[in-house]
């Protein structure tokens, strides 16, 4: 989780992504950052996220995003 | 048969009609019938095509809904009695396997698309390379019509089987039920581009006669109409003057032109929009909203967000990510941080894609070069705004004025000089005759043309740049007004008296004010022709 939150806030180091549960119904993350986002998922956690999973409930919190990550690191 | 037409209304009131008469179970089939009715006034030749659309997504989408199923129904029934390593080596067989019945389905339907919308103009770029090759030979054009709103059914279809293949629902069972999400009517001209899913929950319900859909539909279908006719088809006379005589109107006509076709598209193209959501609310149908008040946006991205919105989330979707989160665009992100370093790394993905995404829009809205350069240019713009991101977060650290009404402001006037700049590709003949253009506002530029009465030579009139003018200014309220919530709703609260004099208004304007009469062209909806 700590790596995760280390790359959110490389991002936006303005929010606070342990709290923060809208970041795609607020705009806070745009297409740009989660094309970011998935690709340095892809180089840390070795989990490439693929295009069906890009849906707000999987990405509008950090806790939500490292679940996507634990259930797609199972498979 | 156009929405603003005399037929088109005759049928609509008979479709409205008999819609409530007839029993409730028969209310899909008849908006199927008058779907293929309509569509069958533009030609019973395209039929082919819509038809062949329909069918082979239709049974793709059967064939993937069920690899899916079994997929799913297998790796449950095997979840702890097969290794990690297995089950994953079956996922990886069966996606492939509806990988390529989707590819099928996409590359047959793309390619209806592609074959009708882009041969001649491949040929006549085959052509021009062979003229400066110093080839005699030239290619002859085909003579292939484009299917009316092919663009915007193909992309329906392709949204729906990727849904399937993604298994983010079931295929629909009933084809005709598929055959009328394809056709539907109201949609089928120019959008907007619905999702399965969404379109499905309402309309293929039973509805009661509800009057205040009732209600709020005819007023939308109204609104729709005053900004078509007495707007849109008003102004599009003086940007036909300026841009067909380029020899003549250049500098501040130039500027002028580019003023009149922001406003003439938005009134015609949001005009369109309302007609169709209007229909469709009458019916009970719900259709998601396409555009969300563009002309307030404070910068381009922002504008994309807010225009034309089912076809820029269709794009995102089902180009964009899937092009960026490709498995060999994500290694070849790797590969360019450890070349070229993190910063440049990390951006090469979404740039890439930002490219083909644009390129794709430009040549979705017409197939030449201008519309290309149109796409290219807007992407540019993004990503150039996208890089001062550090600046602007400099300026607004060291100077607070991002709240303020005026830098709001002259943001939002900013978009609208950019974005209507940018569309004078859509207007001119060619890229390199627009390009001239858009330097004579800088080169050529003569403030005394604008007060000289040659405005006037235009083909509107004192009168028509009044009406324009109390257009602009009503749009405007109306928008503003929308920020606080429906402008309808609003209404209904106000005193009868009120109401009705507004409505009154309305429908007396559009037959009043309307650009029917001699010299003009009771002219298609500008998106029709993509």
């Amino acid at each position: 989780m700590e790596d995760l939150l280390e790359i959110l806030e490389d991002l936006h180091p303005d929010i606070d992504f342990e709290t923060h549960e809208a970041l795609i119904d607020q705009q806070v993350l745009d297409s740009f950052d989660i094309v970011t986002l998935i690709a340095e998922i892809d180089s840390v956690f070795d989990v490439t996220i693929p295009a069906e999973e890009i849906i707000p409930e999987n990405f509008n919190s950090a806790k939500a995003l490292y679940k996507l990550i634990e259930r797609l690191s199972d498979y | 048969m156009f929405f603003t037409s005399y037929s088109f209304i005759i049928f609509l009131s008979i479709i409205f009609l008999l819609y409530y008469l007839i029993p409730k179970r028969l209310q899909w089939p008849l908006l199927l019938i008058a779907s293929y009715i309509f569509y069958g006034f533009a030609g019973i030749k395209y039929f082919t095509y819509i038809v062949l659309t329909t069918i082979s997504t239709y049974i793709v989408g059967l064939k993937i809904g069920n690899l899916y199923k079994e997929e799913s129904k297998y790796l449950k029934e095997n979840k702890g009695i097969l290794s990690r390593v297995e089950l994953k080596e079956y996922r990886t067989t069966s996606k492939s396997i509806r990988w390529k019945w989707l590819l099928f389905c996409m590359l047959l339907n793309f390619g209806i698309l592609g074959v009708t919308k882009y041969t001649n103009f491949t040929i006549s770029n085959i052509n021009f390379i062979l003229a400066k090759l110093g080839s005699g030979r030239q290619l002859g054009f085909l003579d292939i019509a484009l299917p009316m709103g092919i663009s915007f059914y193909t992309f329906k279809s392709m949204g729906y089987i990727i849904d399937v293949y993604r298994g983010k629902y079931e295929p629909e069972r009933n084809i005709f039920k598929f055959a009328l999400f394809v056709s539907f009517f109201p949609q089928i001209i120019q959008g907007p581009i619905s999702r399965f899913d969404d379109l499905s929950e309402t309309l293929f319900k039973e509805h009661n006669f509800d009057i205040k859909n009732f209600n709020d539909g005819m007023i939308r279908i109204l609104w729709g109409f005053f900004k078509k006719l007495v707007i849109a088809d008003r102004i599009l006379v003086g940007v036909n003057t300026i841009i067909r005589n380029p020899d003549t109107y250049q500098g501040a006509f130039v500027f002028i032109g580019m003023l009149f076709y922001a406003y003439q598209l938005y009134a015609d193209f949001t005009g369109g929009i309302d007609i169709t959501i209007g229909i469709s609310q009458v019916l009970g149908i719900k259709i998601k909203e396409n555009f969300d008040r563009p002309y307030f946006s404070k910068n381009i991205a922002e504008y994309w967000r807010r225009w034309h919105i089912t076809m820029g989330t269709w794009f995102k979707d089902y180009l964009f990510y899937p092009i960026s989160v490709y498995k060999p665009m994500l290694n070849f992100s790797k590969y360019a941080r450890r070349t070229f370093g993190d910063s440049i790394g990390k951006r090469l993905p979404v740039y890439i894609s930002s490219i083909i995404v644009w390129f794709t829009t430009g040549i979705w809205h017409g197939a030449s070069w201008n519309f290309i350069m149109w796409g290219l240019t807007n992407c540019f713009v993004i990503l150039v705004s996208q890089e001062l991101t550090p600046f602007y977060n400099w300026f607004h650290s060291k100077f607070n004025v991002k709240d303020k009404f005026l830098f709001r402001s002259f943001q939002v006037v900013r978009t609208i000089l950019l974005m209507s700049a940018i569309r004078l590709f859509d207007c001119y003949r060619d890229v390199p005759m627009t390009f001239r253009m858009f330097g004579s506002m800088f080169t050529n530029f003569n403030v005394s043309d604008l007060f000289n009465g040659s405005l006037l030579n235009l083909g509107l009139s004192f009168a028509d740049y009044i009406v324009l003018l109390i257009g602009l200014v009503i749009l405007t309220t109306v928008s503003l007004i929308q920020r606080k919530g429906s402008v309808r709703d609003r209404l209904y609260k106000k005193p009868a008296i009120l109401r009705y004099s507004v409505y009154y208004v309305l429908i007396v304007s559009i037959i009043v004010f309307g650009a029917y009469g001699v010299g003009y062209d009771s002219s298609q909806f500008i998106y029709n022709q993509f």
